[in-house]
């Protein structure tokens, strides 16, 4: 029996296959991520100018709605907003209106009568950005910033700038996520933007405990061997442990755990000999990654950061643009009359 | 609340899963008993209900409906509910004990005296198994029971140390009460909100194992067998607890079974896109978790099928997935989806009407959901060739079903509840 259709999987592009929100990298087609590849690659200069702004957002306002606390994501989402010249609201919900007893569709239909035109959110529920932009505000641009173990679209997309800048492209790539993919919305969302943007295989590496079940349905091949996992890779994605997954039984101990799945020189070796190390930050070092990789010359991790706000740039100017060609399709020229 | 009917339902085809009757005849209602069915039946003075072309069927029977009272956080009452069981033809449901918790005569008392207001079905309350449904110290099982409770049970709380249920179980063995069982293991299930298997995994969403049902259901069913207590497991969703459940029949232990209409027609696929009107605990498993579900049906490992109804305001579905309470209102949609299913091929018509109607009545150890001259009458009258979409025919006070706008077959034109019309539709 068929329900009525899943509106998530369309309900981040326009009629006409633009950009209107971000919530997912599933689903959306090659060429419009390389798309934002391309757009992000012209606004890294901005960052170099004397003067670090474009006009793009203009009178527009950027309300970062994290529900969910992260200093560095939420920090790179602001600095990409004023430098597109929004105007930028932090909103810390997890400290406020929740806590009061006021549900998330009452706090967020305060925002829309403040006149809000983006939404970045991060919430702990998988999800949350698709109920947001489906049935509360969608002539808002919502942005996922991370939800739950779900999808974190624009890390994924800095992830593939930085492989893009230094591999030259994706074709015949091999790239290992290792770690904890369980629980890893950043996992899933380069899966998905491996696979769209033609990579040759991407492998998750860990132990049974932090592999989801059905893991293969990610379009991915699974290992739970690093030395095997890592042979004759181009590109080395080493994902964040959070301690609590110890008190959980998920693994005996970080020490156990660095010994076999932590990324050292040694197991490094596997790896092809130009392979580069990423990281989405924050490093926990000497649990998924000893210092000597980390500030050795494969790690590309600082480099993410940078190419990180002009990725966010790009996807914010788009998303904004394809709102607007949305509900004013006259002006948008395609849809005049 | 009406009087005791006085009704000839005319040349409608009566169908009768107990006893196998499936003929067009005239049946008739006499000061509420079911008289007499037969050919051209004559009764002056009885009202004629003209049914030909319509379906006469036993009252149905719904082992496992969430009833609304106050402090249940669930839409709606107990009034409202049973009138949208009654629109669907139902006459008799069980009342699970998280609605309360039913561990006292005065919840019981109040459940009763409610239902027996409003008129509109037979509720029959299961008794918790412990107090507060904690899993720790007994309730009056007993006392209970004479209060009026045909069961006992636990809802979805989970009884964790096994010296409290078996000897829960060995008291309810006493009194000859059955044991209704939802088998889900808490440590396996917990913080989950989806079947563990490809769909969670793509949305990231935290699971359910399939193993945390059959593991429990292994633990139960050694206890049932080691207590020699009857026992009813409820809403098996998963087909690894099928062949535990046939072993334990084939050993002839006193064991039934049931499943939510639910778990038949949808699978993990229906949370595609955070559909929150299929967050459902048990949740909708994979494809050949439904089809092997049908298949048990069909062979009669699982013997009945119920609504599962769990009506929630509109304000429980209206969040992020993880975040909305679960459940379907399902008291509007049980006929049709099971005529839905006959029709599809899915299970034959005479075992899709068994399943709601005697197979029920018999896992719950009540005379009801047949067709039996003497007794009160419970039926209900069906236009089985109409269909419609049910939005704008909702009863229940939760709209939270994926079928709300779906159309779905079969309008029921008439209840009779114990030998009082519970429903006439315009």
């Amino acid at each position: 029996m068929t329900l009525a259709p899943p509106p998530s999987s369309r309900v981040q592009l326009t009629e006409d296959g633009k950009l209107r929100h971000f919530l997912s990298v599933e689903h959306v087609s090659r060429s419009l991520l390389e798309e934002i590849l391309d757009t992000a690659a012209s606004f890294v200069d901005v960052g170099g100018r004397a003067i670090k702004k474009v006009p793009l957002l203009r009178g527009k306002t950027v309300v970062n709605l994290f529900f969910e606390s992260s200093t560095r994501t939420r920090s790179t989402f602001e600095l990409a907003a004023k430098r597109l010249s929004a105007d930028v609201l932090n909103l810390d919900i997890s400290k406020s209106a929740t806590s009061k007893g006021e549900t998330l569709l009452d706090t967020l239909r305060n925002l829309e009568a403040m006149a809000a035109d983006m939404f970045v959110v991060r919430h702990q529920d998988s999800g949350a950005p698709f109920f947001i932009a489906n049935e509360v505000t969608p002539q808002v641009a919502v942005i996922n910033a991370g939800d739950g173990r779900h999808a974190h679209p624009t890390q994924a997309m800095l992830d593939m700038y930085t492989i893009r800048h230094y591999k030259g492209g994706f074709a015949g790539l091999r790239v290992a996520i290792v770690g904890d993919i369980l629980h890893s919305r950043v996992a899933r969302s380069q899966a998905h933007a491996l696979n769209a943007l033609g990579a040759a295989e991407v492998r998750l590496i860990g132990p049974r405990t932090l592999l989801p079940v059905d893991a293969e349905g990610l379009g991915v091949t699974v290992f739970t061997d690093m030395a095997q996992g890592l042979k004759d890779v181009d590109v080395v994605i080493m994902l964040r442990l959070q301690k609590e997954r110890m008190d959980s039984a998920l693994l005996p101990s970080e020490g156990e755990f660095f010994r076999l799945y932590g990324l050292t020189n040694e197991k490094l070796r596997h790896a092809k000999p130009d392979a580069i190390v990423m990281h989405p930050g924050p490093i926990n070092r000497g649990v998924e990654i000893a210092s000597e990789v980390a500030d050795g010359p494969r790690s590309v991790i600082l480099n993410q950061v940078t190419f990180g706000i002009a990725v966010r740039m790009a996807v914010m100017s788009m998303a904004i643009s394809g709102q607007e060609s949305s509900q004013n399709p006259e002006q948008g020229g395609e849809h005049g009359r | 609340m009406a009087v005791k009917a006085h009704l000839l339902i005319r040349k409608g085809r009566v169908i009768d899963p107990a006893s196998g009757r499936d003929e067009v005849a005239d049946l008739l209602v006499e000061d509420g008993r079911l008289a007499r069915i037969g050919a051209s039946l004559d009764a002056p003075g009885a009202e004629i209900v003209e049914a030909e072309g319509h379906w006469v069927l036993p009252g149905l029977v719904d082992a496992c409906v969430h009833l609304s009272v106050p402090g249940s956080g669930r839409a709606g009452d107990i009034a409202s509910e049973t009138r949208a069981a009654a629109a669907g033809g139902v006459t008799h449901l069980a009342a699970q004990p998280d609605c309360g918790p039913v561990d006292s005569t005065a919840v019981v008392r109040l459940i009763r005296e409610q239902a027996g207001q409003a008129g509109f079905a037979r509720v029959l309350p299961v008794a918790a198994l412990t107090q507060g449904l904690e899993g720790h110290q007994l309730a009056e099982m007993a006392t209970l029971a004479r209060a009026g409770c045909i069961a006992v049970g636990q809802g979805g709380a989970p009884v964790a140390d096994a010296l409290v249920l078996k000897r829960g179980l060995e008291y309810a063995a006493t009194f000859d009460l059955p044991v209704m069982f939802r088998p889900q293991e808490a440590a396996l299930s917990a913080g989950g909100c989806a079947h563990d298997g490809p769909v969670a995994t793509r949305l990231g969403l935290p699971g359910i194992p399939a193993v945390a049902e059959s593991v429990e259901l292994a633990r139960d069913l050694l206890l049932v067998e080691a207590t020699g207590v009857r026992a009813h497991f409820q809403q098996i969703s998963s087909r690894d607890s099928l062949p535990l459940l046939r072993a334990a029949k084939a050993r002839g232990l006193p064991v039934t079974a049931d499943v939510s209409v639910h778990h038949l027609l949808l699978d993990e696929s229906a949370v595609e896109g955070f559909n929150s009107q299929c967050h459902v605990i048990p949740p909708l498993r994979g494809a050949a978790d439904r089809e092997a579900l049908l298949a048990a049906v069909a062979d009669g490992t699982i013997d009945a099928v119920c609504s599962q109804h769990q009506p929630v305001g509109s304000s429980s579905k209206a969040a992020p997935f993880p975040s909305t309470k679960p459940g379907i209102s399902g008291l509007d949609t049980l006929l049709p989806l099971m005529l839905k299913l006959a029709e599809d091929g899915a299970l034959p018509l005479a075992r899709a009407l068994d399943a709601v109607t005697a197979a029920p009545a018999r896992c719950l150890g009540i005379q009801a959901g047949h067709l039996e001259p003497g007794r009160p009458a419970s039926l209900c009258v069906l236009a089985a060739d109409e269909s419609r979409t049910l939005s704008s025919h909702w009863l229940s006070a939760g709209r939270n079903s994926p079928w709300l706008h779906s159309r779905l077959p079969g309008v029921v034109k008439l209840t009779v509840c114990q030998g009082r019309v519970s429903w006439l539709s315009d």
